[in-house]
């Protein structure tokens, strides 16, 4: 069982390395978006420190959401997900290790580009290590979340637009911890409780969202 | 055992759809003589209060329906959990049924609580724990109505319909309490919903009336589109073909 979760992660890491430019395309959407922000605002220090929060995360949520199109669909369009279907492993281990690959090529991205963002919103150290880690708890989360409606949606027309409408309102919970976590750090409240509500969120959807996810698949592949 | 087997038998859309309609029928005269009362009680019997004017009389409307928002998201996870185990078609049916109703009852619940807030607050909207998370229940069953609308395969429509509202359902405690956290910790808004004062018998009995009345508007309007939906779905059997409104 594990084997196979490690062969489906190396496997769609080399198939994402093959294709580099997908990978760079989420990661070049984040950084528009949070640029187009000053540019939007005003390049006023103080309103863009008081606002980094919030606009990392909502960037962060829209670059998650539109990366789920490729989770399953290159694997729908050329028969391998059947085959996944097929195997004598539970199809939530396979969708965990292809969700946990999706994110290492991009989540884990994003996470680390953020610093050299934060310093564009004039963020304090201490405030950019804090919003690493959110970024680092709270993005698994989305990608995990966001697969459920991937699976939903797989191969409907317009399934694109669909999913955000199906994905953005279950992101809300990591969202509000997320951005909360930091200005709770920047106003000296301490950010631990939302952190620790983060890590639950992503415990939750850990456990929960690869079963539903499969469920889904089973439906979307019939 | 054949009080049980005569009511599994309902469970078939051909048997049930008889049902639905005497169902509807009933369910839509007792929702327009309560609605009657509940309205006249409204507007003409219960007093007006002393801190918020005649403004308030919109919580006979507003209340009721933001009730039936939440209570119909339930109901439909409730059908779509006994469509996805036991794999019957009505229950499918049902749940999608359910759905513009809640969606209405969520809207009106919104809309008419912009309404009250203006006079009561000064401001439309107010992002208060219990809007906000109303509005993101619209947007959950705007993605349901969507998510089915766009599957042209029946069966995989309920099915994906199902996983997504039994996924909403988890989530919805979730989310509550995630804005209300918010809500109180960026403490913008200082007023609240559930401040007032004690409400008055009359006004609890209007309110109690109303309520009832959009149960049964929400029974009837359900019962009829499931009408509707089987019709739709059934077209090729034989049973909807000797129907006598169909036959017509």
């Amino acid at each position: 069982m594990f084997s196979a979760f490690r062969i489906i992660v190396a496997r769609d890491l080399l198939l994402a390395m093959r294709r580099r430019s997908d990978v760079l395309t989420t990661l070049f959407f984040f950084i528009i978006v949070v640029s187009l922000f000053p540019l939007g605002i005003g390049p006023e220090l103080d309103t863009l420190r008081l606002i980094a929060p919030g606009v990392f995360w909502v960037a962060a949520l829209l670059a998650s959401m539109l990366a789920l199109e490729k989770l399953f669909f290159v694997d729908y369009q050329d028969g391998a997900l059947e085959q996944m279907l097929l195997a004598p492993q539970p199809l939530s281990i396979l969708v965990l290790g292809k969700v946990l690959a999706h994110w290492l090529v991009t989540g884990l991205p994003l996470v680390l580009l953020s610093p050299l963002l934060g310093l564009q919103y004039d963020l304090s150290t201490a405030t950019i290590g804090v919003m690493m880690l959110t970024l680092l708890i709270g993005t698994p989360a989305l990608s995990l979340i966001g697969a459920i409606g991937a699976a939903l949606t797989l191969g409907i027309r317009g399934g694109g637009v669909l999913v955000s409408l199906l994905v953005l309102p279950l992101y809300i919970p990591v969202l509000i911890f997320g951005a909360g976590a930091v200005e709770a750090e920047v106003s000296g409240l301490g950010g631990a409780g939302h952190l620790s509500m983060l890590g639950a969120i992503l415990l939750l959807s850990a456990l929960a969202a690869p079963l539903a996810t499969a469920a889904a698949l089973r439906i979307s592949a019939e | 055992m054949s009080g049980r087997l005569s009511l599994y038998r309902f469970s078939s859309p051909a048997a049930f759809y008889p049902l639905a309609g005497t169902i509807g029928k009933i369910a839509a005269l007792i929702a327009v003589v309560l609605l009657a009362i509940g309205l006249y009680m409204s507007f003409f019997v219960a007093p007006t209060d002393y801190k918020q004017g005649e403004g308030y009389r919109i919580i006979f409307i507003h209340v009721p329906s933001a009730w039936m928002s939440m209570f119909i998201y339930l109901v439909m996870a409730f059908w779509a959990g006994i469509g996805l185990v036991f794999n019957t078609r009505l229950s499918s049916m049902m749940a999608q049924a359910l759905a513009p109703t809640g969606a209405i009852m969520t809207f009106i619940a919104l809309w008419t609580g912009a309404f009250w807030g203006k006079p009561m607050w000064g401001a439309w909207w107010v992002w208060d724990a219990r809007l906000t998370s109303e509005l993101i229940l619209f947007f959950l069953y705007i993605g349901f109505i969507a998510l089915q609308g766009s599957i042209d395969d029946t069966r995989r429509a309920d099915r994906a319909g199902a996983v997504l509202l039994l996924v909403g359902v988890v989530n919805i405690p979730i989310i509550y309490f995630s804005v209300k956290w918010w809500n109180t910790l960026h403490q913008g808004a200082t007023v609240s919903v559930t401040e007032g004062s004690s409400m008055g018998t009359i006004m609890l009995q209007t309110m109690l009336i109303m309520t009832f009345a959009f149960w049964a508007y929400s029974i009837a309007v359900a019962m009829y589109r499931v009408r509707s939906i089987i019709l739709e779905r059934e077209k090729d059997t034989r049973w909807v073909s000797e129907l006598p409104e169909v036959r017509r």
